[in-house]
């Protein structure tokens, strides 16, 4: 595996720049759309559901709903978002013919993903607060668990990117892999509600430790036990963001 | 010194060998053209070349230095014009130069400096707010070339830079390219353009499977495979055999192509008199790269 640089800020300025041009499109994703689930969600449904502490259910759904979409709006930049740039605008064709290393360009992606999930993950705290769904001031720290968590996924989309032959393959990573996620993470039930085994495998999936965090950040219930969530999530992002420098080099550098 | 230095240079792809074994030198300041039919290795050569794909075997130096360890390095002093279109579809024209310029870590303010100069040396200052998808396929080559220069490069590597041209901006593009080279600049050219070549090129190479058939000016290439005059004989098709044994009993060097016979190496006239009836089925031309290209390549098609 080569290193990257500090070069990779290129590419993510370069995303930035398309992002303000064009945010009015994106807007409605990563912002109407959590929105409308938190309140269909939280006061529909929540008017028939009754949680064993008592706990208003749209209390209890508002932080999983942040790192949901903190994770859709990794996710999909760095799959659609990154296989168009790399296959059909040959935008990283482009890119390695000038200083840039294709590391460069991975870390560039990578890190701009994340930064749509720390701007998805911040928004919809904002809104969460503007309705006081947000109890405690240790939430402030939401934003940067939004950013680890969008490292995390981006560096797992830009591995599956970097294998994939067309862009429909990525109707198998949202329909079997962030899809279920979405479900079985502890985001809308209690995961002690599940069978046994939706409990093993929520456990290992990448986005329970991060709905976990932020849901212990949110009610401010700090524990040691946490830290261990947060290890979960490092373990992941180094492995993943490793791993998708080694197979984005092999597909480019050909 | 030479500028670009490859040793040995070998591109293997799973069952075909794509580049096998080339040693090149281009010299500083010159245009070096590299000519050759669809598939004989010429991108995958500048691909390796340009340090975006690691050679199979053999070694590459750029200004003296080794590529693999100088890359960025090289790829900082150098200017791509890739064949097909890779301009960014989601910036405008200024906006696309000044990205570009960042990404060589130039400062905004040069960068500015520089694009308008490279949009004004291709006459595309008044398309620099449009979208890339507002322009002609002619203006996205010239922005091409003009995004190639944004780094004021020591070597340009066009690939087919006049591709899809018509005839007014291939001549701009020819005038400016020889701007550049008589600035210093040194060209690397791939083309399948013969008369880009001629008109060019100091010293072609003509690829062929992955090797470099022949190399030298475009004249001395002439000159050795062809002479200086080319001889198109035609004769209807009864006629063909009874020609052909003629001119092998003359020591004749001729090709058939096609319906015509071409002779080259003719010293006097008197060496084709008689081979046909009519002087019309005689045409004499000067020798030209293409016919050097059909006799080094074949005329059969490749792929």
């Amino acid at each position: 595996m080569k290193p990257f640089s500090w070069r990779f800020i290129k590419v993510w300025q370069r995303n930035r720049d398309v992002f303000f041009r064009l945010w009015h499109s994106e807007a409605p994703g990563f912002v109407a759309e959590p929105i409308i689930i938190l309140l269909a969600m939280g006061f529909g449904l929540g008017a028939y559901v009754g949680l064993v502490d008592g706990q208003e259910y749209i209390k209890f759904i508002a932080p999983g709903i942040i790192a949901s979409y903190a994770m859709f709006s990794a996710s999909f930049e760095c799959t659609y978002g990154s296989f168009v740039r790399m296959e059909y605008q040959k935008t990283y064709d482009a890119i390695i013919a000038t200083p840039l290393s294709v590391e460069d360009v991975v870390a560039g992606e990578i890190f701009w993903g994340a930064t749509r999930s720390l701007m998805t993950g911040t928004i919809i705290l904002v809104i969460a607060t503007a309705f006081q769904l947000v109890p405690s001031p240790w939430a402030a720290l939401i934003p940067v668990v939004s950013f680890l968590e969008g490292v995390m996924f981006a560096s797992i989309a830009m591995l599956f990117t970097s294998i994939v032959p067309t862009i429909y393959s990525f109707n198998y990573y949202f329909t079997l892999f962030i899809t279920p996620m979405f479900f079985f993470s502890g985001v809308f039930f209690p995961l002690t509600s599940f069978p046994e085994i939706v409990q093993t495998l929520s456990w290992v999936a990448p986005l329970t430790p991060v709905v976990h965090l932020i849901r212990a950040l949110v009610n401010g219930e700090l524990q040691l036990g946490l830290l261990g969530a947060l290890a979960l999530i490092l373990i992941l992002t180094v492995l993943f963001f490793s791993l998708s420098l080694i197979t984005m080099r092999r597909r480019l550098a050909v | 010194m030479s500028i670009i230095k490859t040793k040995n240079l070998t591109k293997k792809f799973k069952d075909l060998l794509a580049v096998d074994g080339v040693n090149l030198e281009v010299e500083e300041g010159e245009c070096f053209g590299l000519l050759g039919p669809n598939g004989a290795g010429k991108t995958s050569l500048i691909r390796m070349i340009i340090a975006v794909s690691p050679p199979t075997e053999g070694d590459i130096w750029m200004l003296g230095n080794d590529l693999r360890t100088y890359s960025r390095q090289v790829k900082a002093i150098l200017g791509v014009v890739p064949q097909l279109d890779n301009l960014d579809p989601d910036l405008t024209v200024l906006q696309n130069l000044m990205t570009f310029a960042r990404y060589f870590n130039i400062p905004k303010g040069e960068a500015y400096r520089r694009s308008m100069e490279v949009l004004h040396l291709f006459e595309l200052e008044n398309k620099r707010n449009n979208h890339i998808r507002e322009l002609s396929g002619g203006m996205k080559r010239r922005l091409l070339l003009a995004r190639g220069l944004i780094n004021m490069p020591k070597i340009l590597v066009l690939d087919e830079p006049t591709i899809g041209l018509d005839p007014q901006a291939k001549y701009l593009v020819w005038h400016k390219l020889s701007e550049l080279k008589s600035q210093g600049v040194t060209q690397l050219l791939c083309t399948q353009n013969m008369e880009e070549a001629t008109v060019l090129c100091d010293r072609v190479a003509i690829m062929h499977q992955g090797k470099i058939l022949s190399l030298g000016s475009p004249q001395e290439l002439i000159s050795r495979y062809v002479g200086s005059e080319v001889w198109e004989i035609e004769v209807n098709s009864e006629e063909r055999d009874k020609t052909i044994k003629e001119m092998e009993s003359r020591g004749l060097d001729f090709d058939k192509a096609g319906d015509k016979i071409h002779v080259f190496h003719i010293e006097a006239g008197g060496q084709v008199t008689g081979l046909v009836d009519s002087p019309e089925g005689l045409r004499r031309r000067p020798g030209i790269l293409e016919d050097v290209f059909f006799r080094l390549t074949g005329r059969s098609l490749i792929e």
